[in-house]
């Protein structure tokens, strides 16, 4: 196809308006324009998905999908001798490359509750367990309204306790009923305290000190350290032997 | 990572003969599963392939004791040790065989779930790897054994790396492909408002993985009742319409990705005023010019990639009622697209010339009702490289024509400017044809130049115009109109124009 030369130049270099063209042609359609037997309208057409003018492009499409054998980020060799480890206090993690590190920073050291120091997997998750671990004042108003949020985020429905919750979770999220991130405040016994894996902080770190950072939000009572919630469960890292196989 | 994050797309060069003979027997495998409406596929992301050429797991299947075994490994020993066993899980778990025999395993996917959650982000990562080579599965049910998984996934995407999110989201993609009982698990679950969280991520990784999955939701069939509606009500919305453009930092796989989940959306018709009223026709519209600008340095850099679902939204878009309205075409101005079309064309028949017949599909859309832009066709000069598009194919034969006829019925002004001109050679070339569509088109092309332009007319009888005519007497469904024209042009019919009965 040949264009007229110095097309490309009025394409314009910006999305501000081309130059002033010049105005339309006056339109004068005759009455007997596309009449019987003649029948031509100019019509707008919309085509849907399968339309067969498309199918050459889905198959490109398809063709690149499938094509894609991407590499995820190189993963350097790892060194026998750690090259660097994790600087937060008490974790003694050792990593040989910066994605490594990265990786593992944003999941054990950010969302973490600064009374407690258990990480969690978003934000929207610390903000559930410090509501209804760490606040006194939840406690109470949860005795007479509805307060346990959802964990779905984006879920605006509420409930009486972490019972009611778990129900709504299964029946209406269709989540699993041992959702691992639905840990109920409650004492030793209950359902679920025993799987405290996901929760865990640092491997390695002695049960928290109490907290005196000027970042810890003041409640009325705080949790001493002395107190174990669940069976056996304990702030530190389960070793693999004694981690029990689900 | 591939391609995507130096910002260039993974060009097509198919140069070696290997290559050809593989395309060409993938593409017909694809026109026959679209054909037959279940073209599906999904992405899968792998190590590369210097690591995994160590590892003696990948090249046979596993047994079921050899698989337990690693199974046990992934759970026992130092973090190291773990994260071996998952690797070679992992290379293991890249044949069907394999796959079958570790979802029959009691246990096996719970085990996967745990070191998913476990502290150790590698393990989290080596798991989850694991759970992405599962998805990808041909067979179903490898895919659907993934299932209890997915919530975890779905809570992932609010932290964690982008690597770690990336790897989610297209197992998520996959999984939400392979059946609407999948889906029926992931919506209440949540997964559009997860999506429309992750979409602030300004990883380009992260957001081409999102627009996959979410491409791969929108294609359902249930997706115009279950799915679109709420993907248009959340924040999903603003922000695909700003990542349709590439940038720098972000490249042009992302914006493929959103071009074509917007393709999705438009053709679902759920709610077109919606995107129109968003701006969504002028960003396409700067897009293209853009694309343009691209494809006038004349480098394949795989920009039909992106051009391909941006056509077809903006065409689509422009058939709504709305679009007439001038206002928004004043956002790109009448010359500018129209430029922007030829150009385009003109790249395509290069280097992709299954676009062209969606080049002209969008022009036709832009000229019906547009005076300005039928006019800048003609100050631009382009009937002429339009005509030359005629030998391509039937279809952009129809094409052509049917964009001269939206030009020709806007009156003499226009006619003016076709007739005398090479119009006439072609239009004598078309009725040789025996195509009844083709030469349909065309003889209401000529009732409109004959009813606007007499001396059109005139020169065509002079060209034996009515003999061309008569090869087609005999056609039922073109007889009444050749007749009707072979009066006009010997002047007997109440269609010559008579100066007086014009408005």
């Amino acid at each position: 196809m040949q264009l007229p030369p110095g097309l490309p130049g009025r394409l314009g270099s910006g999305p501000a308006g081309g130059p002033s063209e010049s105005p339309p042609l006056p339109v004068l359609r005759h009455p007997a324009a596309g009449a019987a037997p003649f029948r031509f309208a100019p019509r707008a057409r919309s085509l849907p998905r399968g339309h067969p003018l498309f199918e050459d492009g889905d198959v490109q499409r398809h063709a690149y999908l499938q094509d894609v054998i991407t590499q995820v980020s190189q993963v350097p060799e790892r060194p026998r001798v750690a090259a660097f480890g994790c600087h937060v206090a008490g974790c003694q993690q050792e990593f040989g490359s910066l994605e490594a590190y990265e990786h593992h920073y944003r999941s054990l050291h950010t969302h973490v509750c600064s009374v407690c120091r258990r990480s969690f997997p978003s934000a929207h998750l610390l903000d559930v367990h410090i509501l209804e671990w760490h606040d006194s004042l939840f406690q109470l108003l949860a005795e007479r309204q509805s307060m346990h949020r959802c964990l779905v985020e984006g879920c605006p429905d509420r409930f009486r306790g972490s019972r009611e919750r778990k129900e709504h979770l299964v029946r209406a999220h269709r989540y699993p009923p041992d959702f691992r991130f639905d840990q109920p405040r409650k004492a030793a016994g209950a359902p679920g305290a025993a799987a405290v894996e996901a929760m865990e902080v640092c491997p390695g770190e002695a049960p928290p000190p109490p907290p005196t950072g000027s970042e810890r939000r003041t409640y009325g009572r705080r949790i001493p350290s002395t107190i174990c919630f669940g069976q056996g469960a304990t702030r530190g890292f389960k070793n693999a032997k004694k981690r029990s196989d689900h | 990572m591939w391609s995507h994050r130096s910002g260039r797309l993974r060009a097509h060069g198919y140069n070696l003969q290997e290559q050809r003979d593989r395309w060409r027997e993938r593409e017909a495998a694809l026109r026959k599963a679209r054909r037959e409406q279940h073209l599906v596929s999904k992405r899968l992301l792998r190590d590369n392939d210097l690591e995994e050429a160590r590892d003696e797991f990948q090249n046979k299947p596993l047994e079921e004791l050899e698989v337990l075994h690693l199974l046990r490994m992934s759970q026992r020993g130092t973090e190291k040790e773990k994260e071996k066993a998952l690797i070679s899980l992992r290379h293991s778990l890249q044949h069907p065989e394999t796959q079958q025999t570790f979802i029959r395993l009691e246990g096996s996917i719970r085990t996967l779930i745990g070191l998913l959650t476990s502290n150790w982000a590698s393990l989290q990562m080596e798991a989850a790897r694991c759970l992405h080579e599962l998805s990808h599965a041909d067979q179903p049910n490898v895919a659907e054994a993934c299932l209890p998984s997915t919530s975890y996934l779905l809570t992932y995407l609010s932290g964690h790396s982008a690597d770690f999110i990336e790897l989610c989201l297209y197992t998520l993609g996959n999984l939400a492909v392979e059946s609407e009982a999948v889906r029926r698990q992931l919506l209440p679950q949540g997964i559009i408002p997860a999506l429309a969280l992750c979409i602030q991520s300004p990883h380009a990784a992260v957001l081409e993985a999102l627009g996959y999955t979410l491409s791969q939701l929108l294609q359902a069939n249930e997706a115009p009742k279950e799915i679109i509606p709420s993907v248009l009500d959340s924040a999903i919305l603003p922000n695909m319409l700003r990542l349709l453009h590439p940038t720098p930092e972000l490249g042009a796989s992302v914006a493929v990705e959103f071009a074509w989940c917007l393709h999705y959306i438009i053709c679902s018709q759920v709610n077109n005023p919606l995107l129109i009223s968003r701006g969504a026709l002028s960003t396409l519209g700067l897009l293209l010019m853009d694309l343009a600008r691209a494809a006038s340095g004349s480098v394949d850099t795989g920009l039909d990639l992106l051009a391909c679902p941006v056509l077809r939204c903006f065409g689509n878009l422009l058939a709504e009622e709305g679009a007439a309205d001038a206002g928004v075409r004043a956002d790109f101005g009448d010359e500018r697209i129209i430029v922007a079309m030829f150009i385009l064309m003109e790249f395509f028949i290069q280097h992709q010339p299954s676009l062209v017949p969606e080049c002209l599909w969008v022009l036709n859309n832009l000229t019906v009702k547009d005076p300005g832009l039928c006019t800048a066709m003609l100050s631009l000069d382009l009937v002429a490289p339009l005509l030359q598009l005629l030998p391509i194919s039937r279809v952009v034969r129809i094409l052509v024509l049917t964009i001269l006829c939206n030009i020709a019925e806007k009156g003499p002004f226009y006619c003016q400017r076709l007739w005398p001109g090479p119009l006439l050679p072609h239009l004598l070339d078309i009725l040789t044809l025996s195509d009844s569509e083709v030469v349909g088109q065309s003889l209401e092309l000529l009732q409109l130049l004959f009813v606007h332009q007499p001396e059109a007319a005139q020169d065509f009888l002079q060209h034996s115009g009515l003999q061309a005519l008569e090869k087609h007497k005999e056609e039922a469904d073109l007889q009444e109109r050749i007749q009707a024209l072979q009066e006009v042009a010997l002047g007997g019919s109440s269609l010559v124009p008579n100066a007086l009965a014009l408005p």
